[in-house]
């Protein structure tokens, strides 16, 4: 009984949950283009994003976005945590922490907000015209990607063999060499995950990018922004669905094999 | 241990000062960085908030009184929503964890799977199914209903939260249960729990950081945003967010945004760290 | 789990390497791209022919115009926004520059006064000649002999409204009071700018727009916050979608994109009201701050060109103040068989009264501005918003209270 209950609940949330992006999924087959009546079954809208170049201009620059500032923030915060992992005075120690963690814990407004103050005031001092673009971009994406990866990358630290280090010193290393011999290995699914964690963030981010954007470097979600405040084009709900059934195309085949490969290892966890 | 550390630190002696400039230059790009693009904002938002253009003024905080509707509006929703989350979430990420392993994998997936579709095109997609000519509404007049008006709403704000954040609640919950060692639930069994006991005195407790940090991940984006209420409330709902967007497209209206920015962050990082209080955890936010 | 993201993660960076890589191939580009020079076009949203439904895309026509003409790659980048006062805050917060932007009458008025706008230079406009004397010289009342604007399209305001909604034979029909009926409150919807906002309150008033007193502003607010009750919400563009699918009944727009909507949607009706209304002329413009202003003035010309301007009128159902428009046969035609008086409507309006808006003086820009925060913060609290909030912060506190004598239970049982 329990069990039937549980899945019925289940089913009844995902179901709730998912009911805008079926809709979204189904419409943009839709010929007519409208989001209340479906007049008939087409690739109209597809075909029209693969000619949209804004639309694809916007995509590209977000991934630019993304992979450079998730490597930004990752080389910077791997080295803060290499760092912050030999700092002596604690207090310090966690004085770095918590103020590198204020982008996570602020509102993202507030964030974009205090970006765009900053820049504006330099754009006034170096009289530039055209400040804003891709690199007030990179640097607030950067920002607020540094506690994400920190948080990934620094736990591996503390978790590291100080002997391992040691070792590899007395065996004649320098600290230098010892780190990216002995333990930068270790660290590395951390600094992974990272990464992804902060690709992600990136790519999905909206409310800064708002205030520190330009005309001239548009990402995606400014795109969809920029429409909604008309009338979103269909083929951004083709988008959609497209990334959509990517992921979970990759995501079934994953699970897949994963389970044939579980049958062989133990699962794990992570 | 303390001793065998002890031990080791005399032994480093020497060579902790050949080692200590790497690792003291490693922190410093970072420290620059953050110096200058978390603190320097921060300041800026301070002095906006604190200047005018005759210099420097309480004013702009003092005039916030007009504000404050929008701040109980804003807070007040912001709690509903993530009350509601949280009793949605946890039974949700309670009856995903005791899933079996393999089903537990999809349905996180699943769970997943709507962060990857933009936001924005999720709450517009939102929008354009509960308008009052919108899919639902067409619906329930076909099959004889009355219509709802919820774009415009207050309900259509609260639920945009809800709908667009459920996941942020669910999955540090969800994080939190799985890792529970199974061995505390049988135990209570064996005690004589009964599984609602189990529930209430072993799990919800042992769950309890999952619970803060997804509070933490509800609320601050559900007191700040504008693009929900300004879709769902269709303009007419104000919320702080609203607000502070709106202040900030006008020069000369920065330093009343700066002074609204700088008391909801205060007010955020104060309750924050109130929730903080409750969870074990050191670093505070799971994700 | 990390395979599994890190496969994700490959799987959409392919996807996306292979759409850039699409989409590059697709872009002809025999020059360096370092070559191109790019145009910053800023425009009202909707307001210029972009391609769909078989219309010219005007601004690939004229990157195409370019290279033929002048043998440059030229790049134009076009965005949108949906109110005079968004533009005047992306243009005077020097951030960004733009190459043309598209403001009405009294913001061309105001981004002259402070400065904002180059003077025009008319050699590279010879297409000027096309535009209707009505509109140019005296008659643009709000630049003088055309110095910094070029009219673009203009309109004026007025009320749609769905004839499934609202009943045809309401005496409100015609008048500035069908906006404030109760009847179709939650149906309603109003301009999300406060210029235009305040303009309905003020012709419904009888209040010059352009002169009213102080006292007469806060007349105009206490109707607007009466309206607020009724209104279903406050929107700018996103009144296409509402109005089409039957989302509003009732709505003040401008008048050429009725005709859009009603491309749509039959229902639909519109008037220009009795008591008086909006008259508008939306003027390009270079920004003082252009570093390209003579492909900027090059692109004028371009639109005021036969080809680009029928595209544009065909595509907005704005008025044209273009000559080569206003007779050409076939957009004529084009515009009876959208709607029968179309072309009346939007050309034939002798006798409706309207007055057109002018550049307020700065303290009334600071009342209206103040007025504007005054209505948009607004908010009333509805009484189940605080039982709910009563509750939950009860909640809170009895989870609070029993937590710390569970605590203090416990440290007393150990002692």
């Amino acid at each position: 009984m329990m069990k039937f209950l549980s899945k019925f609940y289940m089913v009844i949330v995902f179901a709730l949950l998912y009911a805008p992006i079926i809709v979204l999924v189904i419409f943009s087959f839709n010929d007519g283009g409208s989001l209340s009546e479906f007049s008939g079954f087409s690739f109209k809208w597809y075909a029209e994003l693969f000619e949209d170049e804004t639309a694809l201009n916007a995509l590209k620059n977000s991934l630019i976005l993304a992979i450079a500032s998730s490597l930004c923030a990752t080389v910077i915060a791997t080295f803060a945590a290499l760092g912050l992992h030999h700092m002596r005075k604690k207090y310090v120690k966690n004085a770095i922490k918590s103020v590198t963690n204020i982008p996570m814990v602020n509102p993202d407004i507030v964030t974009g907000v205090s970006m765009m103050l900053l820049f504006v005031a330099v754009a006034g001092i170096v009289k530039s015209k055209s400040f804003f673009g891709f690199w007030t971009m990179l640097i607030a994406h950067t920002t607020f990607n540094l506690p994400y990866v920190l948080l990934s990358v620094l736990p591996r630290f503390n978790q590291l063999d100080r002997s391992l280090s040691d070792a590899a010193m007395d065996l004649g290393c320098t600290p230098t060499k010892a780190f990216f011999k002995v333990e930068l290995p270790q660290i590395v699914p951390g600094i992974i995950s990272g990464v992804m964690l902060a690709f992600t963030m990136s790519l999905d981010d909206f409310v800064i990018s708002h205030f520190v954007s330009s005309p001239n470097f548009q990402t995606l979600p400014l795109y969809v922004y920029n429409q909604t405040a008309h009338n979103v084009k269909f083929s951004m709900y083709a988008l959609c669905a497209l990334i959509i059934a990517i992921i979970l195309a990759i995501l079934l085949v994953v699970n897949f094999t994963g389970s044939v490969n579980s049958k062989r290892k133990q699962p794990q966890r992570r | 241990m303390a001793r065998f550390n002890e031990k080791k630190k005399n032994s480093a002696v020497k060579k902790a000062d050949s080692r200590s400039l790497f690792q003291r230059m490693a922190a410093a790009p970072h420290i620059v960085w953050m110096v200058m693009f978390i603190v320097a904002p921060m300041l800026f938002v301070v002095y906006f908030a604190f200047t005018d253009d005759n210099g420097f003024t309480f004013s702009n905080i003092a005039n916030l009184s007009r504000y404050s509707n929008v701040f109980i509006l804003s807070i007040a929703f912001a709690l509903i929503a993530t009350v509601i989350c949280l009793l949605i979430g946890y039974p949700l990420a309670y009856f995903m964890a005791k899933s079996k392993p393999k089903t537990r994998k999809i349905l996180l997936v699943l769970l997943m799977l709507p962060m990857w579709c933009n936001l924005l095109i999720r709450t517009y997609a939102l929008m354009a199914l509960l308008d009052n000519g919108g899919l639902l509404n067409s619906f329930l007049q076909k099959i004889g209903l009355n219509t709802l008006h919820i774009v415009g709403s207050d309900f259509g704000v609260i639920l945009g939260m809800v709908y667009d954040f459920l996941p942020y609640m669910v999955l540090p919950i969800f994080t939190t249960i799985s890792k529970i060692d199974k061995r505390y639930t049988e135990a209570a069994a064996d005690l004589g729990c009964s599984s609602w006991q189990t529930m209430t005195k072993v799990i919800f407790p042992l769950s309890v950081s999952g619970v803060i940090s997804g509070i933490t991940m509800v609320f601050v984006p559900s007191i700040s945003t504008f693009y929900i209420s300004q879709k769902l409330g269709a303009g007419k709902i104000d919320l702080i967010g609203d607000t502070i967007e709106r202040l900030f497209q006008t020069p000369t209206t920065y330093n009343v945004g700066a002074a609204i920015s700088l008391v909801m962050m205060i007010l955020i990082l104060i309750s924050v760290g109130i929730m903080n209080k409750f969870s074990d955890d050191e670093g505070g936010i799971i994700i | 789990m990390k395979k599994l993201i890190s496969l994700l993660i490959c799987g959409i960076l392919l996807f996306a390497s292979a759409i850039s890589l699409s989409s590059c191939s697709k872009e002809k580009q025999p020059a360096a791209k370092s070559d191109i020079k790019t145009l910053y076009v800023y425009n009202w949203g909707e307001y210029m022919s972009d391609g769909s439904d078989d219309s010219l895309d005007v601004n690939k026509a004229f990157e195409d115009w370019y290279y033929e003409e002048y043998g440059e790659h030229v790049n134009v980048n076009y965005s949108t926004y949906s109110s005079n006062e968004d533009l005047y805050a992306k243009i005077t917060s020097g951030a960004v520059v733009y190459d043309v932007i598209v403001p009405s009458d009294y913001m061309v008025q105001r981004l002259k006064d402070e400065g904002y706008l180059a003077p025009l230079n008319y050699e590279n406009i010879p297409n000027m000649e096309h535009i209707l004397p009505e509109f140019k010289g005296d008659n643009a009342y709000y630049d003088k002999n055309n110095v910094y604007s070029v009219p673009y399209l203009y309109g004026m305001v007025g009320i749609i409204y769905n004839t499934t909604m609202v009943d045809p034979n309401d005496p409100d029909i015609g008048s500035w009071s069908l906006m404030w009926d109760e009847d179709y409150k939650g149906n309603i919807l109003q301009f999300n700018n406060s210029r235009d906002a305040f303009g309905t309150a003020q012709y419904y008033l009888g209040i010059d727009v352009n002169t009213a007193t102080e006292a007469e502003w806060r007349q105009a607010l206490e109707l607007l916050k009466k309206q607020k009750n009724i209104v279903q919400g406050y929107v700018m563009d996103e009144i296409y979608n509402k109005m089409e699918n039957g989302s509003a009944a009732i709505a003040a727009y401008y008048a050429g994109d009725y005709l859009t909507m009603y491309e749509n949607n039959s229902d639909l009706e519109f008037y220009y009201p009795k008591e008086g209304t909006n008259f508008y002329v939306d003027a390009m413009c270079i920004p003082a701050a252009s570093e390209n202003k003579l492909i900027a003035e090059r692109y004028i010309n371009f639109m005021l060109s036969e080809e680009a301007a029928v595209a544009n009128a065909e595509y907005t159902y704005y008025a044209s103040p273009n000559e080569l428009v206003v007779n050409n046969e076939e957009y004529m035609e084009y515009m009876s068989e959208i709607k029968e008086d179309a072309y009346d409507k939007m050309y034939n309006t002798d006798g409706i009264k309207a007055t057109a808006y002018e550049n307020l003086t700065e303290d009334k820009l600071v009342t209206l501005n103040s007025l504007w925060e005054e209505l948009k913060s607004d908010v009333d609290i509805g009484i189940g918003i605080y039982i709910c909030c009563g509750v939950i912060i009860l909640g809170l506190i009895v989870l609070f209270a029993t937590y710390t004598v569970k605590k203090r239970m416990k440290k007393k049982m150990y002692e």
